[in-house]
């Protein structure tokens, strides 16, 4: 059995689905980080003036493309995989043999290469607003690498787990949004009383929009060790979790 | 002797305690044209559930063409294609993705998929609809688009789950064709459906699972043979009249006929009894016949018979365990 053939397919089938309904999928985080540039960027921003050096504006570039990237890999993953279930098709691949590494590494896939564009779309639309440095490309490229594998992995487990279509919004909404805004997308978290620093620590997007925002800008409040070690445990974490959940068929089998 | 399949022992217990499968033990010869029968809820679709590991057994073992689903699942599942009862592809995606998909999750490179997808398409006529989303085809296409789909890796053994339900009378005729064909082949079929006649016509061996449990395996004309009595019904021509009828009928007492109105006459026969002999009577009593057929299908009763007989033993059971415990 070839598994790159296995692979191939699904990641093929993720990518032709979003692409398929990109104006839900593409389309609308242009135009939400379009508004988040004209209201926070220029309209607040230039009263706020500098944050780490920087203005406003450019401080928060990467802290959105990051939001995009989260969003955009975790949303992708977890409605197609639900959607899966929901139709059945699902079962297309689980009578077939493709060992459960490929099946979640295709679907995690789809999501990491949706969040990606989505990344670079928002990356382009922000070049309307604000010139964009560059410190360190590589840190870049394996800071949005490993955050979609990060939060693509959590929408495949809020999947298997969704029993209805509510159930794949809710952790989106109660969870993500809340931990993305307060993850030091439009703040740097040195800002913060201490105690609230110290809360801020134990959330794991203020270390990717760090990292992220180091790639670009060169700053960050945490270490970029730190920063790295953090979403490569949550990988292991969430990878081995999905892993054990589509093993034993929760969700999936009855 | 390895068989295509081969159950043991193969007991599936739900959350909540139901009990769909209770220590069947089964096999299928290679090559066979099987049937798996039972009323709705017997344990059929659990079966093929298990077989195809879309459902956890509780107990038991099963072997596909030799290879144990709880050691050797992936080559297992190489040998089965599977045409499910529901309807389980993308509605949105069009046919030749879903047939090139499938194809790759059994490891066949695209363009090998690309040609088995045009063959089957055309072979199951839905090669004009090769480019629509699935969504836009007929409940008969989609039929036709899952076996299609669990065709495409070339599976050695096809389990079709009730793949004629909904479909008309000439598409279902087309379909035996395609099955007969298959078949001959070398695929090993096994088919579970609710018109029985299909079975009686297609397969050569049957097994009868009620509650969880197999009341019948054998060959089909074994089963056949077991079947005592058989109902013909005669549309009698114009010109004889209700009370010439039952005249005629109550003179013959060795043959159990019945008027049912002033042109139609039916008649059990039991094994000893033969048509020529009604027909000479009919003949003797002036009565002219203008058609005659089986009442009903033969394996309907059959099956209608086992099923009962299931029932009165278990209710027996029950009486005896009452009274024990009294």
């Amino acid at each position: 059995m070839n598994n790159s053939i296995a692979l191939k397919s699904i990641l093929t089938k993720e990518i032709q689905r979003f692409m398929r309904i990109w104006v839900q999928t593409l389309v609308p985080p242009a135009i939400t980080i379009s508004l988040y540039f004209v209201i926070f960027g220029s309209l607040i921003g230039s009263r706020i003036g500098e944050m780490g050096g920087f203005d406003y504006m450019s401080f928060i570039v990467p802290g959105l493309i990051m939001m995009s990237v989260i969003t955009n890999s975790y949303s992708n993953v977890a409605s197609s995989f639900f959607s899966a279930k929901w139709q059945r098709n699902v079962e297309e691949m689980l009578v077939a043999p493709v060992p459960n590494w490929v099946i979640v590494a295709g679907y995690v896939g789809g999501g990491m290469c949706r969040g990606i564009l989505v990344g670079l779309i928002v990356t382009f639309v922000s070049l309307l607003f604000v010139d964009i440095q560059l410190h360190n490309i590589w840190v870049i490229i394996a800071t949005v690498t490993l955050t979609s594998a990060t939060f693509a992995l959590g929408g495949l487990i809020n999947a298997i787990f969704a029993g209805s279509f509510d159930d794949i919004s809710i952790i989106p909404t109660f969870i993500l949004t809340p931990l993305t805004y307060l993850g030091g997308v439009f703040y740097s978290i040195s800002l913060l009383p201490e105690f609230w620093q110290g809360v801020s620590q134990i959330n794991p997007i203020v270390y990717m929009v760090n990292a992220f925002r180091y790639g670009f800008l060169g700053i960050s409040d945490v270490s970029l060790v730190t920063a790295f070690a953090v979403i490569i445990f949550f990988i292991v974490t969430l990878f081995t979790i999905a892993m054990v959940l589509i093993s034993k068929g929760i969700g999936l089998r009855s | 002797m390895t068989y295509a399949l081969e159950i043991s022992a193969l007991e599936k217990t739900y959350k909540g305690g139901f009990q769909a499968l209770k220590g069947i033990d089964l096999t299928v010869t290679k090559g066979d044209f099987f049937a798996l029968l039972g009323p709705n809820g017997a344990g059929k679709s659990t079966s093929i559930g298990v077989i195809t590991s879309l459902v956890n057994k509780t107990g038991g073992k099963v072997k596909v063409f030799g290879y144990d689903i709880d050691t050797d699942l992936e080559k297992a599942k190489s040998f089965i294609g599977l045409v499910p009862q529901e309807f389980n592809f993308s509605q949105f995606e069009p046919l030749v993705n879903i047939l090139v998909n499938q194809a790759g999750y059994y490891g066949v490179s695209k363009s090998v998929a690309i040609q088995r997808a045009e063959k089957y398409l055309k072979q199951l006529e839905l090669w004009d609809k090769r480019d629509e989303p699935a969504r836009a085809l007929s409940g008969g296409m989609k039929r036709r688009l899952m076996i299609a789909r669990a065709l495409m890796h070339e599976p050695q053994m096809l389990i079709l789950d009730e793949p004629t339900a909904g479909v008309d009378i000439e598409l279902r005729r087309s379909m035996w064709d395609f099955l007969r064909e298959l078949n001959q082949q070398g695929i090993t079929i096994i088919l579970t459906t609710h018109y029985l006649e299909e079975a009686e016509m297609l397969c050569r061996n049957i097994a009868i699972i009620d509650g969880g449990e197999i009341v019948e395996d054998t060959s089909m004309k074994k089963l056949l043979a077991q079947l005592d009595v058989e109902t013909f019904v005669f549309d009698i021509k114009v010109g004889a009249t209700l009370s010439e009828l039952e005249h005629f009928a109550k003179q013959s007492p060795e043959i159990a006929y019945r008027v049912v109105d002033d042109h139609t006459l039916e008649v059990d026969l039991n094994k000893s009894q033969n048509l020529n002999q009604v027909f000479a009577q009919l003949n003797v009593g002036d009565i002219e016949v203008q058609s005659m057929r089986n009442k009903s299908n033969r394996l309907e009763a059959l099956f209608v018979s086992l099923i009962n007989n299931k029932k009165s033993d278990s209710k027996a059971k029950q009486q005896t365990v009452a009274v024990g415990a009294k």
